[in-house]
């Protein structure tokens, strides 16, 4: 188990190797930062000494070296745009980030699952149909225009949800949550509902795929021969072996959740990290983005993790060596 | 009285191109405890016949008449929740693959006890107890200890030994054996048969056991019927089918068979091939193939007769037969 986990950490290592160098590289060769906190005027002697403060006149591997240094202590330095330690401000926007992904990804498993189930299992009913034609609505449409459609419905004509923003929050310690206000949770439906909606769609096909998948096994055509009640069969046998693969997609896609986070947090003047990064890209503000791409590859290494962590728990055949695992 | 009763059975698969018969006027009796072998080529129809008597025939395929008793109740026409019930208590069955029919995320044990509790009137405590003394019958080594273990941690003749407990484990009449050995090693089929065979004595339950062994059928079964194109060809005592078959087609597989006490692997080819259900001859089905065949066997379907000690589908043992 111990092994295990070790093991998969190195081999997320090179991974996050990649991914430091491509963001340090975007220090060396995108924009020039010096120009840009400089503002019009300046001397050269304000110029030199700048350069030295941010260490861009040492050779190439210190400064990756120091870098990656910094980073493994969660230090990315100044935002060139906002002169505030990188770290502070990620802090500081995660929570809606995290809160807005969770929400998301609950919604997409609370009723794709089911959904899924239901389109696995009666293949052939009027609502079954329905439902696939409309997750094919959800998997055509661009996020930005669900998102716009959904304000358009629900706050410009029905005026129910609010069109932008958070609503209020409530701290706790470092945290700020939007689950306890009423305006918060009011504020999160539409964007999770966006943001959801693709993974919701995946999730319902996955299911119902895999659903029909072992549905055909002659593991259920031996339960039913042993006389198993339906509901037995379904929601203990066959869904259980459902959900290995979907323990998987639905891992990745909470990952993908929190980097496509991006266009549903434009769209909603959400303020989480993805509208900090797209308001950094249009100010080249290279620190904030070198964080945010480590952040998204530390996030999606870890729920890769998690998710082999969760097939070892739900299939026995990976549990090699009995009393090792309890 | 007959425990088991098919009367006519037949079975269609409604297809684009037209309904394809599968099984046409099948019919056959088991009594109780007794063992049944039933023989023939690859899509003969044997799987199929043992479908429609557990009532889980794969749509399309449906029963289009005919009767299946059992214990003189019809059984073919029940609702799905009666019939369910009976699956597993009256009729068990045992499929061919071990290492595909028991669930790999369940422990056998969990399995077992599921099967028990859906059918007798007890609690899981007891239900485990029984577990654990079937996992001994079938012959599983430390059984109290092994009842906690997943199915892939047991070789493929010892889950084939929990899928029997699995099938027997309700008490059933009758079992459903279809190809029960096939999937194993050769050097452990003879041992579960055997113990199948003797558990079945033991607790008196009738069989048809479905096999392209045989030897298996010398060995194990009282009667024996072979299946050709989706009938009957013929069914009697195995004694008399295995030394004296009547039907040219039953001579054909047992022409090669050796001494009772010798195994064979395959049944011995026939020349020619089975026709596809969608193309069976009128006439007598084996007609193409029959080294005997006379004019009456082109136009005229030989339903089962009596033929000495067996009853076969051939117009030879009807009055009037060229010599
Ligand atoms: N879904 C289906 N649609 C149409 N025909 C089918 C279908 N399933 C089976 N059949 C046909 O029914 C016939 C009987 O098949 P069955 O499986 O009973 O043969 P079998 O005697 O058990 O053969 P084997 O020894 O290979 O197991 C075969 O000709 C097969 O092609
Ligand atoms: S009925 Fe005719 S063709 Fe058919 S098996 Fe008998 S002799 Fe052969
Ligand atoms: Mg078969």
């Amino acid at each position: 188990m111990f092994s295990f986990i070790v093991s998969r950490i190195l081999q997320a290592l090179p991974v996050m190797f990649v991914v430091s160098l491509i963001s340090f590289a975007m220090f060396a060769y995108v924009g020039d930062p010096v120009a840009i906190m400089l503002g019009q005027d300046f001397t050269e002697a304000q110029r030199v000494a700048l350069v030295r403060d941010l260490g861009l006149d040492e050779p190439f591997f210190v400064q990756f070296a120091k870098f990656v240094g910094n980073a493994m202590q969660g230090e990315f330095g100044l935002s060139y745009r906002l002169s505030r330690p990188v770290a502070e401000l990620i802090a500081e926007r995660a929570p809606a980030t995290l809160e807005l992904a969770f929400s998301a990804a609950l919604i997409s498993l609370a009723v794709g699952v089911p959904m899924g189930i239901y389109t696995g299992l009666f293949r052939h009913s009027w609502l079954s149909r329905f439902l696939l034609t409309f997750s094919l609505v959800g998997v055509s449409l661009p996020t930005f225009l669900i998102g716009i459609l959904l304000i358009l419905v629900f706050s410009v004509w029905l005026g129910w949800l609010p069109s932008f923003g958070r609503g209020d929050v409530v701290r706790i310690g470092w945290w700020s949550s939007g689950f306890f206000t009423v305006s918060g949770l009011k504020a999160m439906i539409l964007p999770a509902i966006t943001l959801g909606l693709l993974q919701l769609t995946l999730i319902m096909r996955l299911v119902r795929s895999e659903m029909m998948e072992v549905l055909r096994t002659d593991y259920i055509k031996f339960a039913r021969a042993r006389g198993l009640p339906n509901r037995a069969i379904y929601f203990g046998h066959a869904l259980k072996n459902t959900l290995v693969p979907v323990i998987t997609i639905a891992g990745l896609q909470l990952g993908s959740i929190i980097a496509f986070a991006i266009v549903t947090e434009t769209v909603f003047q959400w303020p989480g990290m993805g509208l900090l990064f797209i308001q950094s890209v249009g100010a080249a503000d290279i620190p904030v983005m070198a964080a945010y791409l480590m952040l998204i590859a530390v996030v999606f290494v870890t729920i890769n993790l998690i998710v082999d962590l969760l097939y070892y728990a739900v299939d026995p055949r990976l549990r090699t060596g009995r009393g090792a695992g309890h | 009285m007959s425990l088991l009763q098919v009367k006519n059975l037949r079975v269609e698969f409604p297809t684009r191109r037209g309904t394809l018969v599968a099984l046409d006027d099948v019919s056959f009796e088991i009594a109780p405890g007794e063992v049944l072998g039933v023989v023939g080529e690859s899509g003969a129809g044997k799987s199929m016949t043992g479908a429609a008597i557990i009532g889980l025939l794969e749509p399309p395929g449906r029963i289009a008449s005919g009767e299946i008793l059992l214990e003189g109740r019809r059984i073919d026409n029940l609702p799905y929740e009666k019939m369910r019930r009976i699956r597993g208590r009256e009729i068990g069955t045992i499929f061919q693959d071990p290492l595909t029919t028991l669930n790999p995320l369940y422990t056998i044990g969990r399995q077992l006890v599921e099967t028990i509790t859906t059918h007798l009137p007890v609690g899981p405590g007891e239900a485990r107890e029984k577990a654990i003394g079937w996992l001994e019958l079938v012959g599983i080594p430390a059984a109290r200890e092994r009842i906690d273990s997943y199915p892939h941690e047991f070789s493929g003749g010892m889950r084939q030994r929990v899928v029997i407990a699995l099938a027997l484990c309700a008490e059933p009449k009758l079992i459903v054996a279809d190809e029960p050995t096939t999937a194993l090693d050769v050097s452990i089929q003879a041992q579960v048969i055997a113990m199948l065979k003797t558990l079945a004595r033991e607790k008196g339950t009738a069989m048809m056991l479905v096999t392209h062994d045989m030897g298996v059928i010398a060995e194990t079964a009282d009667r024996v019927a072979v299946m050709y194109a989706g009938r009957i060809s013929e069914i009697g005592p195995v004694r008399q089918l295995v030394r004296h078959a009547r039907h040219p087609y039953s001579q054909g597989l047992m022409g090669s068979i050796p001494p009772l006490d010798r195994r064979v692997e395959r049944l011995q080819q026939i020349d020619g091939a089975m026709p596809r259900l969608s193309a069976i001859p009128r006439g007598c089905a084996f007609n193409p193939r029959c080294p005997r065949v006379f004019d009456r066997c082109l136009v005229e379907r030989p339903e089962l007769m009596d033929a000495g000690t067996t009853r076969a589908s051939c117009w030879l043992y009807a009055e009037g037969a060229p010599a």
